[in-house]
This record gives structure tokens, C-alpha cells and sequence, in this order.
């Protein structure tokens, strides 16, 4: 079983406040990081490796300091990286992000499964993955949160879905979303750390893996950010004053009047 | 090539956009520059600058627009039933389909059950509706029902479609706008038209749900977004409405996938979204002993107890009852928020609550913006004084 998991690079929080006065945005630490739905669908290929054999391999688009998480990644079990880095992969947006991940998934050759996170923590929209799997023309499975069972030309899958636990079985090479917390991500061991340094993460640019130049970054992102501004906040609410148990007590009555009112 | 361009004349080197710069590719001196090995065009800085200095250049790589008309909405019907936010992006198509002059059309897949949809969802605001249904369509494989949906987009040209962003319409949106080589924006709490550019705005939380980012698709059609159930109004139902509806049968490929059902149903009892009243738990709780209160009042309302996403990550509760953008969409009549601030995603899940008291120790918090009734008070003091006077009867 050979599979290909992608991961993304997301500044450590995922908030940004603004700063109410200068309308500037409060800088705080900014650490990168692995988005952390990734780290549950490397853990998913590892196993699967430790289970069926067959290798892991990490694929990336992201800025130059990005290599460091997929040499995390190798450190944590996957065997090989590759990264995608070119300014002209910048302005990305999901469109142009996925077509580009469709040409390092052929670069990196035969495949069965490819794995990525639900979504990243820091654009919330889940699209990469099916967005892929169109481009490369192979079915995809949302929300998986469990491999139950991995045949030659399939595998079955447990999917969250509408409250309860479905089960799909889904025809190979397949694209699957892993949600989150459904295994516990390893630490990289000693020797994980020392195969990280030394793992052979291959570094492109869009002419190496012969990239449309109409079909990536800026250019070819169909969507445009016009406007982004903090919303506004004008309150029109009653405030209730007092200490806690004043408080309460209107509260009370508040309710009362309330959930009255909507018997009535 | 695309780029990042800085007008120097109009530069008063405030420093606001490097401040703003996320990838420290922005330095000021007497004027701001950028490294562009660092940029990746994302547009902050663009937004904060405050003499408009500052401006994205992009390659055009247009399509023939004027090919394109109508406003359709995929109309999810699942196991049998017409999902309410059909109903909810019917409404908002017939809306925008007249302010374009145009027609709005739901497309509903399924199997032959779902042909009864067609009186709902011309009630709803559909001028037409396309019917892709039989044995083919039985079950929702997102590579078959993508297909059907690019084929007819293909041969029909909407400049609009939208999705309600489900479950499955998530899995499936994102397919069909690859297929299609077109944008996608996911989640929009509003969805209008720009009177001007004639442009779908499509406005949605951004960067932890601090901001809110309006996205426009301006050469590639059709224009797709997906929203939340419960977002947007649920359209009144006009039974006068004439019923137009057309059956399609689009080529599709084999099912590559089988659904072999559930394995574990549903936690049994209802679910937060039914819930006529609803009690929140937000970070302000401060520790996870204190929701077990915000399920005692829930009880003593006679109501369901919910949570915002960081009390889900935390392991605080369980995620069918987070409550926001990326889960679950309420409309209570009575909404208690205990400790939650009002990020933005959240603030997306709630839209459709009558009446909110929100109780928080900060003044500041925007959840206070939404709420009808404010508490500004520790969460924890407030809810176990409100406990015990419930308890007690002594409100009467």
C-alpha cells in the first residue's frame, strides 16, 4: 500500500485579532506548524505501512521553510518528502492549490491511498481534498475517521456521517479526509530524528514538474479577496446589572417571562 | 506576472502592512517594499493599508461571460427527505436571480422519490426545476453526482450555483467546482450581489473568525459557493408558484465506491438543532467541571446543552454538540451563551436564535453585539446563583 499523505503548513494559532483602535492586526506568536488534521492523516498512512507495508510519502506546496515539516514528517514515519515551492505558486487559492498538488501526486509516482487532513485550521475549508481527487480523476471519502479493512483493489472505511458511523468501501488509487483525533500522532524517536535530517525531500519549482503557468498561484486561483474587514459590533442588547446572584434572580424571571411567553 | 505592487508615491511608510504581513515579507523605510520570494500574495496587507498604496496585479485568464445565465441551487435530498437548506438556498437564488434578471433553478439528484421535491422547491422560488433522478442517482457517490452536475453546468452555463454546505455538500461542491476549473468559497454567511460589477459577494469568517472576507469570482463561471443550513431565511412557501419541471439524464460514470451503511447509528435523543431552547458553554467556563452546570440549566429549562469549538478541541465535550461554522447550525427560541466570547464561526452557527442572553466577563466580547439580554458577570457565578434560584423555585 503506498500512499501519499499531504500536508500543510499553518501559522500555530489560528487567530487573528485586531488590533480595535489602529485597526492593524495584533501580532503574537506565529510559529508554523504541520496543520494538525495532517498529523492524524500521516499517523493513519503510518499505520497502514506498519499493517500492509508499502511507503509513505509527504507532499507539500508552501514556502521554502516548509522542508522542515516534511523532514518532521519523515522523522515521524513517512519515508520520502516533496515539496512544491515556487513564487509562482503564491496567491494560490484552493483551485490552483489542488491542481498543483495533482502534478507532485504524479511526480511521486504509483500510489494506492492518498491522505489529507478534513481541512486546515487556517482557511476552514475542506476543499483540497476532493478539489485533488477530481483533478486526478479517482473517487474520494470525507471525514474518514477509521481503515477497517484494506484489500487489493479497495479499501473499506468508517466515515462519520450524520451523527453516526458509516461504512464505504471505496475502489483503489483513492483519495481520503481524515478527521481529527482518531489516533494519537507519534513522537518522532531518536533515530526518527536522525532519518529526518538525512530523508531525500526532493525540492520543485513549477518548470520541474511542468505546471501550467495559466493554472497556478495568482493567476490561476479564480476566487479574489475583495474586501476583509472586522465586523461590526454594535450592541443593542439589554444589559442586566447587579452582582452575580442580582443577576441571576432577573435572569430567573427573564426565563420565566420567556419560555412563557413561548408556551402561550 | 502576477505581483504584489507598491504605489511610492502614495506610500506614507505608516508600517501598517508590514505589521500585517503574516510571511515578514514587507519591510518599511521611508516606504514600504516587498521581498517577493516571501510574498504569497495573500492580500492582508492590501487591506490595512490606509492610503491604498498597496495592490494585487493579477494575469486575467477570462472566460466568455456573457455565455453564462441563471442562479441554480443543488437541492440536497438525502435517505428520502429534502434537506431544509434547500428550501433556505432556493429563497436566496430567487432573490439573487432577480436582482440579475434571470431564472433560478433547483437541480435535485436522487432516486425517483425525489421528483416529489419539484412542488417544494418551486414553492420555495425555483422558476425551474431539473430533475436528475433514478437508479443511477440512488445514492450520493460524489464522482457520479459531480459528473451529472458538471455535464449540465456544461451544457446549460449558470453563472451561479450554490450548495448548502452539509455534510455531503462539502464532499461534493468542491468536486464539481474542480471539474469545472472554477472558485469555490466555502461557508458564506452572506451571499448578495454587487449593484456595479453585477459580481456574486460572497462573505465569509476569516483568520479564526476574527474578520470576515468577502471573495468575488470574477472570470470563471459559474460563480459557487456553499452555506451553512440556517444561515440564510427560510423562504415563505408559495403555493401559487407553477411547477416547471424538467427531467435530465446527464452521462455519468460507474460508482466507484459502495455505501454499506451505517455501523453505528445516531446518539439516540434529538439534536441540538431541534432544540426550542439551548444553553451554551463557551472558553469562559474555565474548566471542563463547569459544563456539567451548563447541562444542569439546560435540564432545568427543559432544554439542550451546547458548546463552542475550543471546548470540542479541548475534550470538553463531544462534537455533535459544537455549536458554529464548522459544526452544527442552531435556531432556538431561547439561546443562552455562558462564557462565549462570539467568534465569528460561532456567531454563524447561531442566526437563527430568537432571543439571546449572553452572559461574559468581558464587556468588550462580541457575542454582546448579537445578544437581546446582556450579562456582563462571571459565567460560573451567574449560573450557579441561576441554578439554585431555579432549583428552588423562587421564581414563580
Amino acid at each position: 500500500m503506498n500512499c501519499i499523505v499531504c500536508i500543510k503548513q499553518v501559522p500555530s494559532t489560528n487567530e487573528v485579532n485586531l488590533d480595535p483602535i489602529t485597526k492593524t492586526i495584533i501580532r503574537d506568536g506565529r510559529q508554523s506548524v504541520t496543520n494538525p488534521y495532517d498529523t492524524f492523516a500521516l499517523e493513519t498512512a503510518v499505520q497502514l505501512k506498519e499493517r500492509c507495508g508499502g511507503t509513505v510519502s509527504v507532499l507539500s506546496m508552501g514556502i521554502p521553510a516548509t522542508e522542515r515539516l516534511l523532514r518532521d514528517a519523515v522523522s515521524r514515519g513517512a519515508d520520502r518528502g516533496l515539496l512544491l515551492t515556487d513564487r509562482a505558486f503564491a496567491g494560490a487559492d484552493t483551485l490552483a492549490t489542488s491542481y498543483t498538488l495533482s502534478l507532485g501526486v504524479r511526480r511521486l509516482g504509483d500510489f494506492d491511498l492518498i491522505l489529507c487532513g478534513k481541512m486546515a485550521i487556517d482557511g476552514d475549508t475542506a476543499q483540497i481534498g476532493p478539489e485533488l481527487a477530481a483533478h486526478l480523476g479517482i473517487p474520494h471519502v470525507t471525514d474518514v475517521l477509521a481503515i477497517t479493512e484494506v484489500g487489493d483493489a479497495s479499501v473499506t472505511v468508517e466515515t462519520a456521517w450524520q451523527g453516526g458511523v458509516r461504512q464505504v468501501k471505496v475502489a483503489l488509487p483513492a483519495l481520503l479526509t481524515v478527521q481529527k483525533d482518531v489516533n494519537q500522532p507519534r513522537m518522532p524517536s531518536i533515530a526518527g530524528v536522525k532519518r529526518g535530517l538525512e530523508a531525500p525531500v526532493e525540492v520543485l519549482g513549477a518548470e520541474a514538474v511542468q505546471a501550467d503557468a495559466k493554472r497556478i498561484g495568482l493567476t490561476g486561483s479564480p476566487t479574489q479577496v475583495v474586501r476583509t474587514e472586522a465586523p461590526q459590533r454594535d450592541s443593542t442588547a439589554v444589559y442586566i446589572e447587579g452582582d452575580a446572584s442580582q443577576q441571576a434572580h432577573k435572569l430567573a424571571e427573564l426565563i420565566a417571562g420567556l419560555t412563557e411567553g413561548a408556551r402561550a | 506576472m502576477s505581483g504584489l505592487r507598491i504605489d511610492k508615491d502614495l506610500c506614507i511608510g505608516c508600517g501598517n502592512c508590514a505589521n500585517a504581513c503574516l510571511q515578514e515579507a514587507l519591510t518599511v523605510d521611508s516606504y514600504a517594499e516587498v521581498d517577493s520570494a516571501k510574498c504569497i500574495l495573500c492580500g492582508m496587507c492590501v487591506d490595512m493599508c490606509p492610503v491604498s498604496a498597496i495592490s494585487i496585479e493579477k494575469e486575467e485568464s477570462g472566460i466568455d461571460k456573457s455565455a453564462y445565465g441563471g442562479v441554480w441551487v443543488c437541492a440536497e435530498y438525502l435517505e428520502g427527505s429534502l434537506h431544509p437548506c434547500a428550501l433556505e438556498l432556493t429563497g436566496k437564488a430567487r432573490e439573487l436571480a432577480a436582482q440579475l434578471e434571470t431564472e433560478a433553478t433547483a437541480v435535485v439528484l436522487g432516486d425517483e422519490s425525489a421528483d416529489a421535491c419539484a412542488s417544494q422547491l418551486s414553492y420555495a422560488g425555483a422558476d425551474k426545476v431539473l430533475l436528475v433522478t433514478g437508479e443511477r442517482f440512488a445514492q450520493p457517490v460524489e464522482e457520479v453526482w459531480a459528473a451529472a452536475l458538471a455535464e449540465l453546468v456544461r451544457a446549460r452555463k449558470p453563472e451561479i450555483l450554490l450548495f448548502g454546505a452539509t455534510e455531503f455538500g462539502r464532499s461534493l461542491a468542491p468536486r464539481v467546482a474542480a471539474m469545472l476549473e472554477t472558485g469555490l468559497t466555502a461557508d458564506c454567511t452572506l451571499l448578495e450581489i454587487d449593484p456595479e460589477t453585477k459580481l456574486l459577494r460572497q462573505t465569509r469568517p476569516a483568520f479564526g473568525g476574527n474578520l470576515m472576507a468577502t471573495i468575488v469570482c470574477p472570470d470563471r463561471r459559474p460563480q459557487m459557493a456553499t452555506c451553512r443550513p440556517g444561515v440564510l431565511p427560510m423562504p415563505e412557501l408559495d403555493e401559487t408558484r407553477q411547477v416547471t419541471a424538467e427531467r435530465v439524464s446527464p452521462d455519468v460514470p460507474a460508482a466507484q465506491k459502495a455505501l454499506l451503511g451505517m455501523v453505528r447509528q445516531a446518539a439516540a435523543g434529538k439534536s441540538i438543532t431541534e432544540a426550542k431552547v439551548l444553553v451554551t458553554a463557551g472558553r469562559g467556563v474555565g474548566d471542563k467541571k463547569n459544563v456539567a452546570l451548563v447541562r444542569r440549566l439546560a435540564e432545568l429549562l427543559g432544554g439542550d446543552y451546547a458548546v463552542s469549538r475550543p471546548l470540542v478541541d479541548m475534550g470538553w465535550a463531544e462534537y455533535p454538540h459544537q455549536v458554529g461554522q464548522t459544526g452544527v447550525t442552531v435556531a432556538p427560541d431561547l439561546l443562552i451563551t455562558c462564557g462565549v466570547s462570539g467568534a465569528i464561526q460561532h456567531l454563524a452557527g447561531i442566526t437563527g436564535a430568537k432571543t439571546v442572553i449572553a452572559v461574559n466577563t468581558d464587556p468588550e466580547a462580541p457575542i454582546f453585539a448579537r445578544a437581546d439580554y446582556a450579562v456582563v458577570g462571571d459565567c460560573v457565578q451567574v449560573l450557579k446563583a441561576l441554578i439554585q434560584e431555579l432549583e428552588n423555585g423562587t421564581t414563580k
